[in-house]
């Protein structure tokens, strides 16, 4: 059984959110959602965590959904084990799997030492793995993560992927929504969003094929269509000619993201 | 200098909301104070009782404003119409010689019966007067049982109102949301705290009023009790009410202060209802901490029972549910806002 949207399209007064967007996750995969600020990550996620009513399309989900808003979703004023025991206790946990089940997440996420600090004493890496651990609590079959690695520091980010990955592997399905194009590479699916539209979607692989005409490097911009990469630019030929002298340049998901903006904007 | 005033501007400018209260708070104190505001008692509730109560009723000044001339009654119901709220001074005719009962719970109608009945004493020979329920005309007798309607409405209304805000600017309402809560269980489970802490106030307040301040408490607790739980149940409601339409821990202290206000001046705690002009006294009668003034004084002060005060703990109820009811049905609205998806 696998999980996510069909077509679904969200409306906020004469706001469109969301248009038409799909996605399909399976037990055990992990889906990245990318997109910049506006792009609809948040209304997806609070879509599939069934918090938003939709104008068109449907959701599939389960009973047993584990949803991380973007704000972590940690009470500042209780402690990190009674957060956790409170998850436990509205989810109706029986007390002895909760208590196995809490040492289990506070192992894996290394809170264990940090159990008795106040949700506010929290460092930002520490609050979103405790986030992502109230979420798992409940044995979720969907797990719905709202931007957790946004504003965390690179070792934090390294942490916290590895505890996502370790719930794909307990066979749960994932959905994971990020600012950060290089977590997209983390995933066995991708869905490239840009102002509540669907760039691109798929596995990472199909992402990176599907792009058209070739990208390569020069030393100065050339036109509408090229964008700064590192010290050099990057230009995109969407008819795959090339200027003489010059090989297209091997793509990674940024590039993806950025020529499927591109081709939105411009209508090529 | 100049751009930080222009931001100043802009900023005051876009948060509506406080800018109203700005400009609509003086305007409204201002009526509230000139309408409401008067220690001036201009007529005053009064029956007559006894064989000659006809005759001593048109002799009487006009302040008297005679409910009710009851030739064959007694003791008994002159006292009863105290009781009851019916009257605040009742003339005992009997055989040539009177008595004026003024009710001493409403305290400036009191003093005025006092000033107004000593002058009258001298017309009306073997005319006397004894003030009931309050013989000394004790200020913190009659604020005390107000006093604790207060305190329902500092923690019902406005604590609430912050601490479901903070909930939801935390992002932690959301979490709630997709719990397996009941909107009814998370409503309930989050005006708990408030409900026992209002309640242990309500205690320490009655207890060291009684105990330090020599408030009389001349009733039975079950009205008392009934009428608290029913105000705090409009003011827990209010306060759910306020959160549900302030964006910010900022707006539902405004909102929750411009609803305190009105209640602290026209509820009859601390200006007498029957010197408000007519206006403005029709606002307060549809405040709730006006019943709950009434039943605490009645309770306390002049010994009501739960029949005599059936009345106005009947209109606490019916305000209970109007408000608890909108409260209940907003909350689960924010709780629940899907309809129509396909859930598997």
């Amino acid at each position: 059984m696998s999980w996510g949207l069909s077509s679904v399209r969200v409306v906020f007064g004469d706001t469109v959110a969301l248009d038409g967007v799909s996605l399909d996750v399976g037990p055990g995969e992990t889906a990245v959602v990318v997109g910049g600020d506006g792009a609809g990550k948040t209304t997806l996620s609070r879509t599939l965590a069934g918090l938003e009513e939709v104008a068109e399309g449907n959701v599939r989900r389960p009973d047993r959904t584990g949803y991380q808003p973007e704000s972590s979703g940690v009470w500042n004023d209780l402690t990190v084990m009674e957060n956790l025991e409170f998850v436990a206790g509205a989810y109706q946990v029986e007390a002895a799997r909760a208590s196995g089940r809490i040492d289990q997440l506070l192992e894996v996420t290394d809170l264990g030492p940090a159990s008795d600090r106040l949700g506010r004493h929290l460092s930002g890496g520490m609050r979103q793995k405790l986030g992502v651990a109230m979420a798992l609590l409940s044995d979720p079959e969907l797990l719905v993560l709202d931007e957790p690695s946004t504003g965390l520091d690179p070792l934090s980010r390294v942490e916290l992927w590895s505890f996502i990955g370790l719930a794909a592997r307990e066979g749960r399905a994932v959905v994971v929504t990020t600012a950060y194009v290089d977590e997209a590479a983390r995933a066995e699916k991708v869905l490239v969003l840009d102002d509540g539209y669907v760039l691109a979607s798929g596995s990472v692989d199909h992402v990176l094929s599907a792009l058209p005409g070739v990208v390569y490097e020069s030393d100065h911009p050339v036109g509408a269509r090229s964008w700064r990469r590192g010290p050099t630019w990057r230009v995109w030929s969407p008819d795959a000619s090339l200027p003489s002298g010059v090989t297209a340049t091997v793509t990674d998901l940024a590039d993806v993201v950025t020529v499927a903006a591109l081709a939105r904007e411009t209508g090529g | 200098m100049l751009a930080m005033i222009l931001k100043e501007f802009r900023q005051v400018g876009r948060d509506r909301r406080t800018l109203a209260m700005l400009i609509v708070m003086p305007i409204v104190l201002l009526l509230v104070f000139g309408y409401a505001a008067s220690f001036d008692v201009e007529e005053i509730p009064t029956v007559v009782i006894g064989d000659r109560a006809d005759a001593v009723a048109e002799r009487l000044p006009e302040v008297f404003d005679v409910e009710r001339i009851d030739p064959a009654g007694e003791r008994a119901e002159a006292e009863e119409a105290l009781i009851t709220g019916e009257a605040h001074v009742a003339f005992l005719i009997d055989d040539g010689a009177g008595i004026a009962l003024i009710d001493g719970s409403e305290l400036f109608m009191a003093r005025a019966a006092v000033q107004v009945v000593t002058a009258v004493e001298n017309q009306i020979p073997g005319l006397s007067h004894e003030v009931l329920f309050n013989p000394d005309l004790d200020t913190s007798a009659v604020l005390v049982p107000g006093l604790a309607g207060l305190i329902i409405v500092f923690v019902g209304t406005l604590v609430t109102s912050m601490s479901v805000v903070r909930e939801r600017e935390a992002g932690t309402l959301e979490q709630l949301a997709v719990m397996p809560f009941r909107p009814s269980d998370v409503f309930i489970g989050k005006i708990s705290p408030y409900f026992l802490i209002a309640s242990f106030d309500i205690l320490v307040v009655l207890v060291i009023g009684t105990l330090v301040f020599d408030v009389p408490f001349n009733g039975t607790l079950l009205p008392l009790v009934l009428g608290a739980v029913l105000f705090l149940f409009v003011a827990l409601g209010a306060g759910v009410l306020i959160s549900s339409v302030s964006e910010n821990q900022a707006q539902a202290i405004q909102l929750a202060i411009m609803t305190a206000l009105p209640q602290i001046m026209l509820s009859g705690i601390i200006f007498p209802l029957s010197s408000m002009a007519a206006g403005v006294r029709w606002i307060g009668y549809l405040l709730p901490l006006t019943y709950f003034n009434i039943v605490a004084k009645g309770t306390m002060l002049r010994g009501a029972s739960f029949s005599d005060l059936l009345m106005p703990l009947g209109l606490l109820a019916l305000l209970g549910a109007v408000i608890f009811g909108l409260a209940v049905v907003r909350f689960a609205r924010q709780l629940r806002p899907v309809r129509r998806e396909a859930r598997v």
